[in-house]
């Protein structure tokens, strides 16, 4: 056994026979000496070189995903503001659509109602021209009526009579006869 | 038997010279330490190699190690410990690897001699007392002085406040070196009975060989627990501590 503690003392097993190895003071000098140069070295590389890598990748990955976050909130915020104006867009021509579809409709009313008003007119004018008309034969009619009844009342009154009667007896007569 | 002591001796690798007729040697602790130190700060730097923001497997795991001290430093001790940040991770990742370096047979188990522990929490303490004056003065001394405490009582609580401030190096180094060295006792001693059935009892030894031989086995994973919950611990204290030197008022 090779085995040998630092310092004066060099036993066969590492210290005085029965001194608990991490209790055995001879040892303790120089754990401390290599203690300290060891965390010094590792406190020096990983406070002024491993540590700030690795915090200086985490920290830029994260100040990237924050970017794209508010990117992502700005496309978002765009994308609705577009949203927003295309259905203002949509809402103002539907109600421009409507103005003109009933503009349209009270105009084309307008008209449908003067051509009828015309066409009325015109048939009306027609009816009274047609009305007249029969009046004029019914009067015609009526006088060649008269005219005939009393050449026949005059025929048949001399057939009986034997005598031909004054013409304006006959005259009355027919009156009397027709009202 | 073995001797499961024998596992703790210091042992001499190469003599580098004398200093006033003191040999100052290279000793297998220290070997294990800067092993430590390479395993530690070469792992991280080989992490950052590649700096693409998306982590590769590799490096996530050492940023969870990162992230899971930060998490702890900010819990600990508040934003403002995060100076403290490389101090916290440099005894957490130096701690957990000797520890688990203990772990490996043959290997040797830095931490559980009790001038390293106590030089560990000494770090610790003296940063707590200087930190504390140089940043509050006289006022880091409230931290003796609970606030809300009648007067007539008020000298015994600050007579338990600095005993209790005193003791925090021992209870810190020694909890962090009684914990490996007893679970590496044990574990030897148990692993030493299989060995001494075997060798004493013949075939029967086999037999009943196979208790010990479960229960080093259980120890194994129970000291691998032990031995990343005291990295673990002793970081979490030193947070805590580090709280103290930070804001003295309580």
């Amino acid at each position: 056994m090779a085995a040998a503690t630092t310092g004066a003392h060099s036993g066969a097993h590492g210290g005085p026979k029965g001194v608990f190895p991490p209790f055995n003071r001879e040892t303790f000098g120089s754990q401390l000496l290599w203690f300290a140069i060891a965390f010094a070295a590792l406190y020096l590389l990983l406070a002024r070189v491993a540590l700030p890598r690795l915090a200086a990748i985490i920290e830029a990955r994260r100040a990237r995903v924050d970017e794209d976050i508010e990117e992502a909130g700005k496309l978002k915020a765009k994308s609705e503001a577009a949203i927003e104006a295309y259905e203002k867009a949509l809402a103002e021509a539907r109600a421009k659509a409507q103005v003109i579809a009933a503009e349209a409709r009270r105009e084309l009313m307008g008209k449908a109602e003067e051509r009828k008003k015309k066409l009325e007119a015109a048939l009306a004018a027609k009816l009274a021209e047609a009305e007249r008309q029969i009046e004029a034969t019914k009067a015609a009619a009526m006088t060649h009526v008269r005219a005939i009844a009393a050449e026949a009342a005059g025929a048949i009154v001399e057939e009986l009579v034997g005598k031909a009667p004054g013409k304006a007896a006959i005259d009355r007569a027919v009156d009397a006869a027709l009202h | 038997m073995a001797d499961p002591i024998h596992q703790f001796e210091i042992k001499k690798i190469a003599t580098l010279g004398h200093v006033g007729g003191v040999e100052i040697a290279f000793t297998n602790s220290a070997a294990f330490m800067f092993a430590a130190v390479m395993l530690i700060a070469g792992g991280i730097l080989l992490a950052t190699v590649s700096r693409n923001p998306v982590p590769g497997r590799y490096r996530s795991a050492v940023e969870i190690i990162y992230e899971f001290v930060a998490d702890m430093v900010r819990q600990g001790a508040g934003e403002a410990g995060m100076r403290f940040f490389p101090l916290v991770f440099t005894l957490f990742s130096f701690i957990l690897v000797l520890n688990l370096f203990g772990m490996i047979p043959g290997f040797f188990t830095v931490t559980s001699h009790i001038i390293i522990a106590v030089a560990l929490a000494l770090i610790v303490f003296t940063t707590v007392i200087g930190y504390g004056f140089k940043q509050h003065g006289l006022h880091f001394l409230k931290l003796f002085v609970p606030s809300g405490i009648p007067i007539y009582i008020l000298p015994l609580v600050v007579l338990i406040e600095v005993i209790s401030f005193l003791s925090r190096p021992l209870s810190h180094s020694v909890r962090l070196f009684a914990n490996m060295l007893a679970g590496h006792i044990t574990l030897k001693v148990f692993a030493g009975f299989i060995g001494m059935l075997a060798t004493g009892l013949g075939v029967f030894g086999f037999v009943v060989g196979l208790l010990p031989l479960g229960m080093t086995v259980a120890l194994t994973a129970l000291e691998l627990l032990v031995a990343v919950l005291q990295a673990y611990v002793f970081a979490m204290l030193t947070c805590i501590y580090l709280n103290d030197a930070l804001h003295p008022g309580h």
